[in-house]
């Protein structure tokens, strides 16, 4: 069926007409949108840091009470460790997913049977929640110790290296989809002339692939390493922070990352909400600068094509 | 037009996200009637604390408003929201007269509103004051049911290894039991006890019901009765032998006690395939319906080698108390006091209270089907001390127990001195820790 008198093109939209009230009344049609965006995001994000000042209950009965709480929280042993275990999470995790998601894809956009079917093989872990990731895993790990007369929560090693290989496990998939649709999008004549210059296959490797696949190199490590940064599920599910020792006259969780620590500071009692929102600010500080940094350094290192 | 139009539009966007957020709030529950403001006679009201008993409670409050026509109004709170709707009650005119006042918390918050409880008739009823809150020799709260722990036991196992129940009455005889049911495990085909799992399943049966023993017995010395800031671990000896023994004579090995949970822990119990099981009254309809018979089941207090423990009871304890309104007025809390003593001494009030809250300690109660009760009521009539549940008192309690728990099952894996230290810190310094971070 044809619409004959309505005429679908770009005339149409651009015509003075329809272009002048669009003008004007632009800030009514944003409202919608931009409404929600204050009630759901700056609203909440401004109250948060308000809060971090005060002590609570709820959001309600907050009373001023100054650095207080930011003193609290960077003194207490807990966070540090928290902080150090969430650097060094984020370092092993970043490489690690990175490296291995790089290689699968280029492996699967060589030609080879089945590439399709392992593409989708490795996706899938992705799609289960870290919640019931961290049981499961904790459960197979568990009874790998077992053969070794030990069990998961008994190291603070075995819980660190056991999250990076489930969260590991998990993203690659996910990883290696965006590097597949960049190797994709490296143009054919350019391999053809490094092939033709007699360029070997590190070489073309190095010098044309990952240059034309910087953009996806940038998605993929910002997206790691604040992923990393904001690992909660599967910390709670799989250790919850255990294995737990006092030391220095504090406790430490000894697996606990800083969105956890965050958590389970909350959670202490109403005494403890405002330190657990000053931490929450500061981790939201540590990753916006350590997101902004990394993305302006890979950045300047993408080509335009 | 056109402008009118869309402003029009513009408002009623506005105005429905404002409705959206403005949204009043409303109280869990609400009374479904205010009850007439009766004269001379007084009222009762009962904000009730267990949700799943609503309706014996509002059954209970017609049968007695039609014996004598007094107004008793049950208000329930919904689970988890008692301290708040008691807040938002008792600032009304017609407050609850009847509430609950279950621990040392809730005393600090509402020891002004309880009435001193000395001399009335619903307290002469009682079998026990060891459930009661006191404060300054005045009974604030009464404990009107309770529940009970201690190492469940299967008779009839007991007696296929050669023993019986009376052979049992101290850790010096417990000990010598179950090794030598260990020692004899592979021909017997079954074990001493069931795994002491430290899964978070299972783990809360030692980080808080067996911790209670050494905390028990510490503050009895001490003549401890508030949360104290530090506590000395005096008792931690005796933790560790009852410790020991849990899991040097179980099937269970001792480094996967970490993923041993509190069903694979009961399973055992329920195939026969444990002679005890560490758990409380709450367990008895369960293994009873996984086929054990109910006379083979008995409970007994956990013995960890105290001095003079055989005279010990089980431990008994209950957040579940009543506490009646001092700031209503007298005819009010007159008819309070008399329903009260009607719900314990009466035919229907003690029928309902064994069938909601099993066996409760007044002089009336009714028989209950349960056998751990009469055991643990046993004891008592036997003018055995109750151990009370001094758990009761930890500060920052998950956290306190998970501690211990991470400790426990280091020391679990390797049963050396040093790692019982690390059980020992966790349990006195963590104790101390959580303190501080409770009132920091």
């Amino acid at each position: 069926m044809k619409k004959k008198s309505v005429k679908n093109d770009n005339s149409t939209v651009n015509s003075l007409l329809v272009r002048r009230p669009i003008q004007r009344w632009f800030p009514l049609f944003i409202l919608p949108t931009f409404l929600c965006f204050i009630i759901g995001f700056i609203w909440p994000f401004a109250q948060g840091i308000y809060l971090s000042f005060c002590t609570f209950n709820t959001p309600k009965d907050a009373t001023w009470v100054g650095v207080q709480n930011y003193v609290k929280a960077v003194t207490d042993p807990g966070f540090t460790n928290a902080f150090w275990n969430t650097a060094k999470f984020a370092v092993v995790s970043i490489i690690l997913i990175n490296v291995l998601a790089f290689s699968i894809a280029y492996a699967l956009t060589q030609k080879m049977r089945g590439a399709n079917l392992f593409r989708t093989v490795f996706f899938m872990p992705n799609l289960i929640g870290g919640v019931v990731l961290g049981y499961i895993w904790s459960m197979i790990f568990d009874a790998i110790l077992k053969q070794y007369n030990t069990y998961l929560t008994a190291n603070a090693k075995y819980g660190f290296w056991g999250l990076v290989i489930l969260v590991a496990w998990q993203q690659i998939g996910y990883m290696m989809i965006i590097y597949i649709a960049g190797l994709q999008a490296v143009p054919g004549d350019m391999l053809e002339a490094a092939k033709i210059d007699g360029a070997n296959g590190w070489q073309t490797l190095f010098r044309v692939i990952i240059p034309n696949v910087m953009p996806s190199i940038t998605i993929c490590t910002f997206l790691t390493l604040t992923n990393s940064f904001k690992l909660f599920d599967q910390n709670m599910a799989l250790t919850g922070g255990a294995p737990e020792i006092m030391a220095q006259g504090a406790k430490i969780k000894m697996t606990e990352l800083l969105a956890l620590n965050i958590y389970s500071t909350y959670n202490i009692n109403k005494n403890w909400h405002g330190v657990a929102q000053a931490k929450a600010v500061v981790f939201f500080i540590l990753v916006a600068v350590l997101a902004i940094a990394q993305q302006a350094a890979t950045r300047s290192k993408e080509v335009q094509q | 037009m056109k402008k009118v139009f869309a402003l029009l539009l513009t408002l009623a966007m506005v105005l429905s996200l404002a409705a959206c957020g403005a949204k009043e709030e409303t109280p869990a529950e609400k009374p479904a009637e205010t009850p007439a403001a009766s004269s001379d006679a007084g009222s009762v009201y009962y904000l009730n604390f267990k949700p799943e008993a609503d309706q014996a409670w509002q059954d209970l409050a017609k049968t007695y408003t039609e014996q004598t026509g007094v107004e008793v109004k049950v208000v329930t709170a919904a689970s988890g929201e008692y301290e708040t709707n008691l807040t938002a009650e008792m600032a009304k005119s017609e407050a609850p007269t009847l509430f609950q006042c279950g621990n040392a918390q809730s005393l600090m918050t509402w020891g002004d509103y309880c009435l001193d409880l000395t001399g009335t008739d619903v307290l002469a009823e009682m079998t026990t004051s060891d459930f009661n809150l006191t404060e300054d020799g005045a009974v604030k709260a009464i404990g009107y049911c309770y529940e009970a722990f201690g190492i469940i036991v299967n008779k009839a196992l007991l007696a296929e290894a050669g023993y019986e129940l009376s052979d049992i009455t101290d850790f010096a005889s417990l000990k010598a039991v179950a090794e030598d049911i260990h020692a004899r495990s592979a021909e017997l085909g079954f074990d001493a006890f069931s795994s002491s799992g430290l899964d978070g399943s299972s783990s809360w049966r030692f980080s808080g019901h067996l911790a209670n023993m050494p905390l028990y017995y510490e503050f009895r010395d001490d003549g401890v009765t508030a949360q104290p800031a530090e506590i000395t671990g005096a008792y931690l000896n005796n933790y560790r032998a009852i410790w020991d023994l849990y899991i040097n004579n179980s099937s269970a090995e001792k480094t996967s006690l970490t993923t041993a949970t509190g069903d694979m822990s009961s399973g055992e119990f329920k195939e026969k395939k444990a002679v005890f099981y560490q758990n409380g009254t709450w367990e008895y309809a369960g293994l009873v319906e996984a086929g054990i018979a109910s006379e083979d089941l008995a409970m007994i207090p956990i013995y960890c080698g105290v001095d003079g423990e055989s005279e010990a009871g089980l431990a008994c304890g209950t957040e579940n108390c009543w506490a009646v309104n001092s700031q209503a007025s007298e005819a009010d809390i007159q008819a309070t006091l008399d329903f009260m003593k009607w719900v314990v001494t009466s035919d229907e009030g003690t029928q309902m209270m064994a069938e909601q809250f099993g066996p409760i300690p007044f002089k009336n109660a009714k028989e209950s089907a349960n056998v751990f009760f009469n055991d643990a009521n046993a004891y008592m009539a036997d003018g055995k001390y109750t151990v009370t549940w001094a758990f009761n008192h930890t500060p920052n309690v998950d956290s306190w127990r998970s501690t211990v728990v991470s400790a426990l099952a280091t020391y679990s894996a390797d049963q050396s001195d040093a790692n019982w230290d690390g059980v020992v810190t966790a349990f006195v310094d963590g104790w101390a820790y959580e303190y501080n971070m409770q009132n920091g």
